[in-house]
């Protein structure tokens, strides 16, 4: 019986989970501009607003439109944000102002539209995203040349590219898309009647683009990418509702990417293809010793595609290792994958044609059970125009790795010396021999200097050779040819020689590099593993950090209101970050999003620092603010994996430490239970055991006298008033325990269905010795339901109540209880009333009562110390009720008496089976 | 009192066990003057030996003794013994009294306590003991009801009273347990059977509804009397 798959199951029930809480997104979609989707979009948002929606214009471009102005009559607009730049003001959607007015549904236009600089997000469909979390519905559009993964298709078809796109998660998630169609004759109609708006400067190109045949395409990807999505969307519900049958094996992709500027255009392929399969893909980077020695400029565009490939929901790995093909293959049977998309060869730089050529080819002969898509990705790459080319950066210093000038002196130096040497040596050592010295200056250039000197050296050594010593000696020309042989192998070899010592002492220092790395974490890792506490955890991290990055960070934590506050002492202000160079704003938004912030983040690139959520496997624990001197250094994809890992070290250190102390107060809290529990039954049965005893002898010597036969009426008094005053104290003693079991805290509640009426009834009995004799009135509805309470509590409740009553009013007047349901929009409660006929509270006493050792006169001949109201309010609130005081009035507004009152909960009702009740009627 | 158990003719016999000296003495003093014979002892374990030993008629245990725990007392006296059990406890201990009667405990006092209640307590586990079952009374009189068990009929100063059959199972098992209280579970099994033992909502309904057909004030019951946390009590039998 095929099921489906339960990791699928879960998946799907956290998607709807977050769906519930966030807000819905619909997506009027179109081919083109002019088709009417602004249009569209208002008049659907007009529709809400007829079923009485809360719809708010964040941001709508009209473009001078009369229909599209006419519609958006009525409606609440945002004023848009306006942002300086560049002694220019920028117009566009204010977040905060939509987030602050917090509608039910907000219109967005333009969904990918760029922010102007200096706003939180880069793209609007971040701030789109935003909105959507604070739970508020968004209406927005998009244009099918806007999707990023139909980015490369429509600037083939139509020659233009645009530069703001929408990633296709976007779309995919949108809760609704509907798609606004208009054939392409009546689009081209409007335009000739001037009702499509085309910006100035761009007409030309626009109107190139406005052709019939690129309308046809662009109509056509439109509906396919929608019907896509519609499938997608039946496939989701066939899974749902476990009509399919046969559960493929996942597919999984792989995609390898480089620094070459095809690899965007290959993830995008790649991207279309794993959707089309639906299958899992990871883009991988293989980063050999020799792609690491690229400039930093070309490894960011290795970066740049990683990201893009994230940002389609790829997983992306970076392996380091020697080959290419070999590493590929081998992670991709670790990983049971089953297609390789290699971008195809033809046509690219001479490096690729002899690297890749054999990358390709290598990877299909490897891994011959694998199916491997070609993609012509340098073909694409020359179609879709020149806006890919990165500007070739030629600062000095950028490559670190390459040897510096001085080194080449040194090289020269070296020979030169080599030289002199030699011709010292010339008379007693052969001339084939004096090569020897020439190969070891190789080695050792090589060895020091590196590869560029080790060349040099190599060509200065042979024409050193040749000019000094080789006959005829001062000049290069060679009288004897078999020189010539010798002056080729010395050439040969001590190149050879240079580039093997060199490639040796690069891959020394990588692997120092890597040692360090680990090094590096390790240490850290094994000072957090010792850490016991936050603040230690703190320092640590941020020592470390230091010594790594060079960068001074702050890690900050949340407080108890979940907000996160940098929480050290003294900090160290060389490795800490001060809180004049902090912003706690984005903090706080790392802290509640859980994404990072701040510099090279899309997210407020323009902040100095980098923010870093800390995120535990438990939840997010924290925030990392990270300013290095040289903020590039953190755009280099190990120092930022290695920044990433850091974080996360944090971030565990910081949750272990969290449990710790859960675990800890857990103990301390258990342990002093334990010792009030047994310190109460010690006290109740050390005070109660004597007063059982004087009680008891009292009653004996009242009987014993009434025996006797009265002979002294006196004594028999004293010994009920012993009697009584014992009973009294007990009384006393039961409050004080009672309210020191509810002081602890947890009052652990004995739940049971129960009758008011029968609890009524055992309070008023029990109460009968102080009541002396009062009327007692109770009226409980016979059709009161049965409440969920601790009967035993609840009689405490009211034992106190009365006790009250009598304490306070004169006595014979008569004290009443009413119960009744009481139901208001949501929740049913019973509500119980004692009401006494007394001089009522003092005034501004109602709620003071209810307060541990306070009473309702200050000089009170009535002996209590006024716990009694306390216990009540503690039962009252450990069983989520309500409790109260007010003073009766008489129509004239004389107080004619006190009223107690409190509330219990009372929704639920006990299920009653029919077979345990009697039959009706019987 | 004195008169109704010196009729009996017979000098009755009382185990106390009990580890407060006080208490014992006036618990002693209290029976002894109502003509009991009264051996007080400390222990759970001497109290064990003593009941063996003397064969009691009445059985009276702290539930808070320095060597074994009193409900240990009760189940090891209930394996071979069934001398009716009063313990004594203090308030706010419900759960331990339950837990003491579903033990075996015939019924319990709350310290503090006066002669009188003491001695009525005893009383009702001693009239139940000294009546053997077949000579029953077959009817049981409350204030103005009457009810009859031979006959299954109630009634309410002189006029029948209707009661379905559950109300009717429930007030004969009061009444068979007149004066001596009786917990939820022990009703619950009687009335309802072993399968509703945990749901004493039953009760309450039912408790209600006999409580307003047999009491004049259903809120401030005179015979049928809660226990809070408990069980019942049918009070006031002639």
């Amino acid at each position: 019986m095929d099921r489906p798959d339960p990791d699928e199951l879960l998946d799907r029930i956290q998607r709807d989970e977050d769906r519930r809480q966030r807000g819905k997104l619909k997506i009027f979609f179109g081919a083109s501009a002019g088709v009417g989707k602004t249009f569209a979009m208002l008049q659907a948002a007009r529709r809400q607003r007829e079923d009485g929606v809360d719809v708010v214009v964040g941001v709508v471009e009209t473009h001078g439109r009369e229909e599209t102005l006419a519609l958006l009559d009525g409606f609440d607009v945002l004023p848009v944000a306006r942002v300086a730049w560049r002694g220019r003001t920028l117009a566009g959607f204010d977040l905060d102002a939509a987030l602050a007015r917090k509608p039910q549904l907000v219109l967005v236009d333009e969904l990918a539209h760029s922010n102007p600089p200096g706003s939180r997000h880069l793209k609007r469909w971040q701030d789109v995203h935003e909105v959507l979390d604070a739970g508020i519905d968004v209406y927005t559009t998009v244009n099918v040349q806007h999707l990023e993964s139909l980015n490369d298709v429509v600037g083939q078809i139509t020659g233009i590219r645009v530069r703001e796109t929408v990633p296709d998660r976007v779309f995919d998630f949108a809760d609704e898309v509907t798609l606004v169609d208009l054939p392409p004759e009546e689009l081209l109609e409007r335009m000739r009647d001037g009702k499509v708006y085309l910006p100035q400067q761009a007409e030309r190109a626009a109107r190139n683009f406005f052709r019939k045949g690129n309308l046809i395409a662009l109509r056509e990807l439109a509906l396919r990418r929608t019907a896509d999505r519609v499938d997608a969307q039946m496939r989701e519900y066939r899974a749902d509702q476990s009509i399919e049958r046969i559960w493929h094996a996942r597919e999984r992709l792989i995609v390898c990417v480089g620094p070459g500027p095809e690899s965007a255009t290959l993830v995008r392929a790649a991207a279309r293809l794993a959707a089309s399969l639906r299958a899992d893909w990871l883009a991988v980077y293989v980063e050999t010793p020799k792609l690491q020695r690229l400039p930093d400029a070309l490894r960011e565009r290795t970066l740049a595609a990683l990201k893009l490939a994230a940002e389609f929901g790829a997983e992306t790995v970076t392996l380091p290792g020697d080959d290419i093909a070999a590493t590929l293959v081998a992670y991709a049977r670790m990983r049971n994958v089953s297609r390789f998309v290699v971008g195809a060869s033809a046509g690219a730089s001479w490096w690729r044609r002899a690297m890749a050529a054999s990358v390709d080819a290598r990877i299909a002969r490897a891994a011959a059970d694998v199916d491997v898509t070609l993609v012509n990705a340098a073909a694409m790459r020359a179609a879709s125009g020149r806006g890919e080319r990165l500007p070739r950066f030629t600062g000095p210093g950028d490559d670190a790795r390459r040897s510096p000038a001085v080194s080449y002196g040194y090289a020269l130096a070296l020979c030169a010396a080599v030289t002199v040497a030699a011709s010292a040596l010339l008379d007693r050592i052969a001339l084939a021999n004096l090569v020897m010295l020439y190969l070891l200056g190789a080695i050792i250039t090589a060895a020091r200097l590196g590869r560029g000197p080790g060349v040099l050296y190599s060509f200065l050594g042979v024409a050193s050779f040749d000019f000094f010593f080789v006959p005829p000696r001062l000049s290069l020309t060679v009288s004897d040819t078999q020189y010539l042989l010798t002056f080729a192998v010395m050439l040969l070899t001590s190149l050879t020689i240079s580039h093997l010592t060199s490639s040796l002492r690069r891959r020394a220092h990588i692997a120092v590099l890597r040692e360090r790395r680990t090094g590096a974490m390790f240490a850290m890792t094994r000072e957090l593993g010792a850490a016991l506490a936050t603040e230690q955890i703190i320092r640590t991290g941020s020592r470390h950090l230091s010594d790594t990055f060079s960068a001074r960070t702050a890690i900050l934590l949340p407080d108890s209101a979940e907000k996160v506050r940098q929480k050290v002492e003294q900090p160290d202000p060389a490795i800490t970050l001060d809180a004049a160079a902090l912003d706690l704003d984005i903090a706080q938004w790392v802290y509640d999003r859980q994404k990072p912030a701040g510099h090279g983040t899309d997210t407020l690139p323009a902040t100095a620092a980098l923010y870093l959520p800390l995120k535990a496997p438990m939840r997010t624990r924290g925030v990392l603010a990270v300013l290095c001197e040289n903020m590039r250094e953190l755009a280099i994809p190990e120092q930022r994996r290695m920044l990433d890992t850091f974080a996360s070290q944090i971030a565990l250190a910081i949750e272990r430490v969290h449990y710790v102390e859960i675990a800890q107060d857990a103990l301390v809290n258990m342990e002093s239970e334990r010792l009030r529990n047994s310190l109460l039954s010690a006290i109740s049965h050390d005070l109660r055991t004597p007063l059982t005893a004087i009680v008891g002898f009292a009653s004996l010597l009242a009987r014993q006298d009434a025996d006797v036969g009265a002979s002294s009426p006196q004594s028999r008094q004293l010994a009920e008033a012993i009697h009584d005053e014992a009973l009294r104290m007990t009384g006393l003693v039961t409050n004080l325990l009672d309210m020191a079991r509810l002081q602890g805290g947890r009052v652990k509640l004995n739940h049971q269905w129960s009758s008011l009426e029968e609890v009524v009834g055992a309070a008023i009995a029990g109460a009968r010795r102080i009541l002396a004799g009062r009327k007692t009135s109770a009226r409980v509805p016979a059709d009161l339901p049965l409440v969920n309470l601790d009967p035993v509590l609840v009689e405490r409740v009211f034992a106190n109540l009365l006790e009250n009553a009598v304490k306070y009013t004169p006595a014979q007047t008569p004290v009443s209880i009413d119960a009744r349901l009481v139901q208001d929009a949501d929740r049913r409660r019973v509500r119980i009333e004692v009401l006494d006929h007394g001089p009522g509270l003092p005034p501004g006493m109602e709620s003071r009562v209810f307060e541990k050792f306070t009473r309702g006169e200050k000089e009170s001949a009535q002996p209590g110390i006024g716990l009694g109201l306390a216990i009540c309010r503690a039962i009252v609130d450990a069983h989520g009720g309500r409790i109260g005081a007010f003073n009766r009035a008489d129509a004239a507004g004389r107080v004619i008496g006190a009223c107690f009152w409190f509330e219990l909960p009372a929704d639920a009702t006990p299920v009653l089976d029919l077979d345990a009740a009697d039959a009706v009627g019987h | 009192m004195r008169s109704a158990i010196s009729a009996m003719e017979t000098i009755v016999n009382v185990v106390v066990i009990e580890d407060d000296r006080q208490i014992r003495r006036f618990v002693q003093t209290s029976l002894e003057g109502d003509a009991m014979r009264v051996t007080a002892v400390e222990t759970g374990r001497s109290g064990l030996t003593m009941v063996a030993a003397s064969r009691p008629d009445l059985v009276i245990v702290d539930l808070g003794l320095p060597d074994m725990d009193g409900l240990d007392v009760i189940l090891r006296l209930r394996e071979w013994s069934s001398v009716p059990v009063i313990v004594l406890s203090a308030r706010s201990t419900e759960q331990e009294k339950v837990a003491a009667l579903d033990a075996g405990a015939d019924d319990y006092l709350t310290k503090p306590f006066g002669v009188a209640e003491l001695v009525a307590r005893i009383r009702a586990q001693l009239r139940r003991q000294n009546r053997p079952a077949a000579v029953e009374s077959a009817v049981v009189r409350f204030g103005e009801i009457v009810v009859d068990l031979d006959a299954r009929r109630v009634q309410r100063g002189g006029a029948p009273v209707h009661l379905t059959p559950i109300e009717y199972r429930l007030l004969a098992a009061l009444a068979r347990h007149a004066g001596r209280v009786i917990t939820q579970r022990q009703l619950l099994q009687e009335v309802w059977g072993p399968s509703r033992v945990d749901s004493p909502h039953y009760l309450r309904i039912y408790m209600g509804h006999l409580r307003h057909k047999l009491e004049r004030d259903p809120a401030q019951p005179e015979h049928i009397v809660t226990e809070t946390g408990v069980g019942y009590r049918l009070v006031g039998v002639q």
